[in-house]
């Protein structure tokens, strides 16, 4: 599996990983306090106040908006275009612009042009996936990140990064274990 | 700056006792819930499978043939042109709504019991609608032509009518079938991600790999994800009515009397979650004994779905009821002919038998002893299931069949293929579930994790 590298590469940084949940928020913001700022949590399922601990906002709430006025819009400009211009259909004189018959298609366009950019663009190209690998899957027992264990990744582009003493510093966290992350 | 512990502090705790069984952990959710999926293969679910995969045969036997011959195999003709086809095709997407009910509303209403019954309750709804959108697509004769129905640039230079409630009902189911499909989806990227870490085979790991677009857990996904996923629910909920009131304007635009009433809209809503919730229980109840899942699917969650039933059972009840009077004191003749011959007049039985499954049978669910008993709910539920299949056969053909004039009264019945088309989408229904049920995880790990081990994280703070 090993691919032949020209120049050798510092790793990719380090990791603690925890018995509990509660650790690994303490832990991370003990890591902001020490002033690390490149640095990541992985767990199982959301946790409250790993991701406040690294300061970290989300951008999808206006991606979503954005997403559904492009679909009110486009579907009810798409609807008045074909009524009304392209294929105006007289029956019994009434208007052609007869938009209260238009707002409830226009309403599903809505929703499914939202709805599909929260899916695609929320919750997976603005967290950069699909990506085939990452180096935190190289961690030995990262596999139980989506189980029952909690990791802290202090990435090694911090400034303030330095091997050694980054071990030091995670290992005084109270981890089951602290490792360099090949990169 | 919050400091994280007051940031954890904001979150109601979610986990309450009876939501979930004592002692239950990440791990022990993680082991039981993926255990159903890389466990031995039960004997009873090949032969469920089995039964399942022959009602779909006869199904497909049955759309054969309705190709090769055309639509009169059917009961339909002038005047009941609707028939079974369209009974199903509303009696399908209602029983599809109880599971975006579960998941976005109760979601957003922060109901924590909804967690262990989301992830099965959207499965529901996706095959329920699957199994709709095969009706109408064959009523319409030349099922191959139904892309008719899409607005897209054509020889014909022509589009397609966007004031009539079919199109607006072609819109809504398919952007409902789209958006329950990638709610669905985001909702089990990380247990595929769960799936991927547990797997010991390279080619499942591969598998489940390739669908959790390599999910990795880290708190800014997290972050964006829960967003995500909240803002589908957001979306979902005005989705899910606006589906089921469109479908009742198909009837409701129309004057025939006996369709075209105001109190369609909110009456079919409250009737497709009724019947959506008797279909979840009609399946979790089997489902929960089968695999031992007592421990997710508590006493708790049955007796609150029965709470539902009961709510919206009443208010289905309500619109009888307002049926009955709006004919009367509108003062219309046709209107309160129809009412007096749908009580009374060839299909009395059916309207009798709507009132005993709908409205009799489910009072029961208010007393305890019945809701928290779960072969009685599932008794309940049955009547339900058939209650709302009623619903739909009383208001199609008893409206239909005596209409404005006497010359073009007529009677309906079934045939034979409309039975064998029938029992082909239950065995569709039933086929998906099942092989649902043993490839993928059925109840959300990542949300019963959080569940369990909450109680621990917001004890310490």
């Amino acid at each position: 599996m090993s691919t032949p590298q020209t120049a050798p590469r510092g790793p990719y940084g380090v990791v603690a990983r925890f018995a509990e949940p509660t650790q690994l928020v303490h832990a991370a913001e003990a890591a902001r306090d020490a002033g690390y700022r490149k640095m990541n949590c992985y767990s199982p399922y959301p946790i409250p106040g790993a991701w406040e601990a690294m300061g970290h906002r989300s951008r999808v709430p206006l991606v979503v908006l954005i997403g559904g006025i492009v679909g009110c819009f486009a579907g009810f400009g798409f609807i008045t275009w074909t009524q009304v211009y392209d294929y105006p259909w007289n029956i019994g004189g009434r208007p052609l612009f007869s938009w209260p018959a238009f707002i409830p298609p226009t309403f599903e366009t809505t929703i499914l042009f939202a709805g599909l950019t929260a899916a695609i663009v929320g919750a997976v190209a603005l967290n950069g996936l699909p990506r085939l690998h990452h180096p935190v899957f190289g961690i030995p027992s990262f596999e139980r990140a989506s189980q029952d264990r909690y990791f802290l990744v202090i990435e090694a582009d911090d400034p303030q990064f330095e091997l050694a003493r980054t071990e030091e510093f995670l290992r005084g966290l109270d981890p089951e274990e602290v490792i360099a992350v090949e990169p | 700056m919050t400091t994280v512990s007051d940031a954890a502090g904001t979150r109601p705790p979610l986990g309450k006792p009876d939501f979930i069984g004592p002692g239950e952990t990440p791990q022990s959710v993680t082991d039981t819930i993926s255990g159903v999926v890389y466990g031995k293969t039960h004997r009873w679910w090949v032969f469920a499978l089995a039964g399942a995969f022959g009602l779909l045969s006869i199904g497909f036997l049955a759309l054969t043939w309705l190709l090769v011959k055309g639509v009169g195999i059917w009961g339909i003709n002038i005047p009941v042109a609707w028939g079974w086809a369209i009974i199903n095709f509303v009696w399908w997407i209602g029983i599809g709504h109880a599971g975006t009910l579960i998941s976005a509303i109760l979601l957003l209403l922060r109901q924590e019991w909804r967690t262990s019954i989301n992830r099965f309750a959207e499965a529901m709804t996706l095959f329920a609608v699957a199994c709709a959108g095969l009706f109408p697509i064959f009523h319409t004769g030349r099922p191959w032509l139904s892309y008719w129905m899409l607005p897209y640039p054509n020889t014909m230079q022509i589009w397609p009518q966007f004031r009539s409630p079919l199109i607006w009902d072609v819109f809504a189911v398919s952007t409902y079938a789209i958006i329950s499909l990638v709610f669905w989806y985001v909702g089990l990227i990380p247990d595929l991600a769960t799936m991927r870490d547990k797997a010991r085979r390279l080619s499942l790991k591969r598998t489940f790999g390739i669908f959790a677009l390599g999910w990795r857990g880290a708190a800014d996904h997290w972050h964006n994800y829960e967003k995500a996923y909240l803002l589908l629910a957001g979306l979902s909920t005005p989705l899910v009515l606006s589906v089921h009131s469109v479908v009742s304007l198909d009837f409701a635009v129309a004057q025939v009397p006996g369709w075209h009433a105001t109190i369609f809209p909110p009456y079919f809503v409250a009737g497709a979650i009724y019947a959506g919730f008797a279909m979840v229980l009609t399946l979790m109840i089997p489902l929960r004994h089968l695999f031992g899942l007592h421990a997710y699917i508590t006493q708790r969650h049955l007796e609150n779905m029965g709470k539902v039933m009961l709510t919206t059972g009443l208010i289905v009840a309500y619109g009888y009821a307002c049926e009955l009077f709006m004919a009367y004191y509108s003062g219309n003749v046709f209107e309160r002919y129809m009412m007096v011959n749908r009580t009374t007049g060839p299909y009395w039985y059916m309207y009798g038998m709507l009132m005993l499954c709908n409205v009799a049978v489910p009072q029961l669910l208010w007393f305890k002893r019945f809701r928290t008993s779960a072969f009685w709910l599932f008794l309940v539920s049955q009547f339900v299931n058939v209650g709302m299949w009623l619903e739909r056969f009383v208001i199609v053909v008893t409206s239909l069949h005596r209409d404005f004039l006497v010359s073009s009264w007529g009677m309906y019945s079934a045939t034979k293929w409309d039975w064998a088309v029938f029992l082909g989408t239950i065995g569709l229904f039933a086929s998906l579930i099942f092989i649902f049920i043993r490839i993928l995880p059925a109840l959300s790990m990542t949300e019963l994790k959080m569940i369990s081990a909450e109680g621990k994280s917001v004890g310490e703070h």
